[in-house]
């Protein structure tokens, strides 16, 4: 594998193998000596142009157990900040030798165009409103490890729902493309202010209504309403959005027996989520973070672990 | 050590007891399975006699088939001692010296059956060729605690090692070329036990 810029790069044997991989990951973090010397050698730059805990200091984590060289760069304090291109930027680095950068950066499809001008491997944790293939990947680790709780093998069957703020979300592009490959049904819920252009394309059944889409749902994955994106005008007031879309504590008593609550984090409780929900033992929202480091330990050795996706 | 026998010797002279079975174009069984079963008995044995019993005895099996062959010695020395033995899988490809010229692998399962402190690790693999693999192995043990002795034991050495590794306990030495390919055939993945050579195809 060459890049990871979107969920539509990884077909089922790889998005398979990927979480396959993670399970045997999370081991290392209960070793005496949390390291495998997978990628010694390799130097990873981490460049952040937005603001990131989790995502950020995950990877970094991933990048550290698997031996490799991890470098964070944040936008802030750096040359982008006295006006130099993210084309140039990039290719001042990238002639430092660097072997893949992990980018985030505000605009859809900057990871894309960065892969375009790099020798290095790139991985996109967040291009703008586009996508987020590593949290759709972490996300359905945490299903799965759910639906064998319950005594139940893959995603075939199962259906998804995705609630909220789908506009300004790169979660849900994510999720759909890979539970698309990995045979889960999406059910997208949001008020029709909140749904991207061309959603009616993605194959997935939308609806406004979350209540008869609960009692269905086996996984119901709540998304923030992203209030820094937004100019105001998508939904009347917090309060009306809650009643309308919040998974509340009598809608936590109205889902499925066996369902789970998923949220990418980090959660707006009382608006889309009530403190009863995120709190609940079906909610997973903990076990996506404790995920995050094995996903992307297994993400960076499929793209490093071998010579077969760099550039010589 | 520089093999100073030229390749083309060793076809036919390397192992003039075992039955050979010529009927797979140029593959021809050395070991057959009741060969098989009587090596591995006599390793249980071997082990529990250096050992001087199961105790503290922890089994790993390199994966694919060393799992196997250590799970059947785990039940062989169950049977001679009474007692159980801890037994586990070890998968070395992360620690491969060879990781990043070959194309992506999947690393299998590593189980360690609790800690292998002080603990006497027996290392099972089916076939001893260059050493790299235990290379490996001992690697990966010293991420995973400090045994007070480490012991390899495998079911076929076919020689040209090329990292000073040996075997403490080995079922059979097969004397190959380096273009041979020594295969070993286990019931729970090939459907029957047998170790076969054949030309071409190196391993």
């Amino acid at each position: 594998m060459r890049h990871l810029l979107s969920c539509a790069d990884l077909d089922l044997a790889t998005a398979t193998g990927i979480l396959d991989l993670a399970e045997e990951m999370q081991q290392v973090q209960s070793r005496p000596v949390k390291k495998l010397p997978a990628l010694r050698g390799r130097t990873i730059v981490n460049i952040f142009f937005e603001d990131s805990t989790r995502t950020r200091t995950s990877f970094e984590i991933a990048g550290k157990w698997l031996s490799a060289d991890t470098i964070n760069v944040s936008a802030k304090g750096s040359s982008v900040s006295k006006g130099e291109s993210l084309r140039d930027t990039m290719l001042t680095l990238d002639a430092m030798g660097v072997d893949c950068f992990v980018i985030r950066h505000s605009s859809s499809g900057a990871a894309a165009q960065v892969a375009s001008w790099v020798r290095a491997q790139v991985v996109n944790a967040g291009d703008g409103q586009h996508e987020h293939p590593t949290q759709a990947l972490l996300d359905a680790y945490a299903m799965r490890q759910h639906f064998r709780t319950v005594g139940a093998e893959g995603f075939a069957g199962k259906k998804i729902a995705i609630v909220g703020d789908l506009l300004h979300s790169r979660v849900v592009r994510s999720n759909v493309l890979l539970q698309h490959t990995l045979g889960g049904e999406v059910v997208l819920v949001a008020p029709p202010t909140l749904l991207p252009t061309g959603v009616e394309n993605w194959g997935c059944q939308i609806s406004d209504d979350l209540d008869p889409v609960l009692g269905e749902a086996d996984i119901v994955m709540m998304l923030r309403v992203q209030r820094e994106r937004m100019a105001g005008g998508f939904f009347p007031t917090e309060r009306e959005y809650t009643a309308r879309f919040g998974l509340t504590e009598e809608r936590l008593a109205a889902m499925k027996p066996d369902a789970a609550i998923c949220h990418p984090g980090p959660m707006n409780r009382g608006v889309e989520i009530s403190s009863a929900a995120a709190d609940a033992a079906n909610s997973l929202v903990l076990d996506q973070v404790a995920a995050g480091v094995a996903i992307r330990m297994s993400v960076l050795y499929h793209l490093l672990g071998s010579d077969e996706g760099a550039v010589h | 050590m520089v093999d100073p026998a030229p390749r083309e010797v060793s076809t036919s002279s390397t192992d003039g007891s075992g039955p050979t079975s010529g009927s797979e174009e140029s593959s021809r069984t050395v070991v057959d399975a009741s060969e098989l079963a009587r090596s591995l008995s006599r390793i249980a044995h071997e082990i529990l006699e250096a050992n001087r019993g199961a105790s503290d005895l922890v089994l790993l099996g390199i994966p694919t088939r060393g799992v196997h062959l250590a799970r059947r010695l785990a039940r062989l020395i169950e049977g001679i001692e009474g007692s159980p033995v801890r037994v586990g899988d070890l998968d070395i490809t992360m620690y491969r010296d060879d990781l990043r010229s070959n194309p992506t692998r999947n690393p299998a399962r590593t189980s360690i059956p609790g800690r292998i402190d002080d603990a006497v690790v027996v290392l099972v693999d089916d076939v001893l060729y260059s050493g790299r693999t235990i290379g490996a192995a001992i690697d990966a043990l010293r991420d995973l605690g400090r045994p007070r002795a480490v012991r390899l034991a495998v079911l076929v050495d076919r020689g040209h090692r090329e990292l000073p590794v040996a075997a403490d306990h080995v079922g059979r030495t097969i004397q190959t070329a380096a273009d041979e390919r020594v295969q070993v055939l286990l019931t729970e993945k090939d459907g029957h036990d047998a170790v076969t050579i054949s030309r071409g195809g190196n391993r």
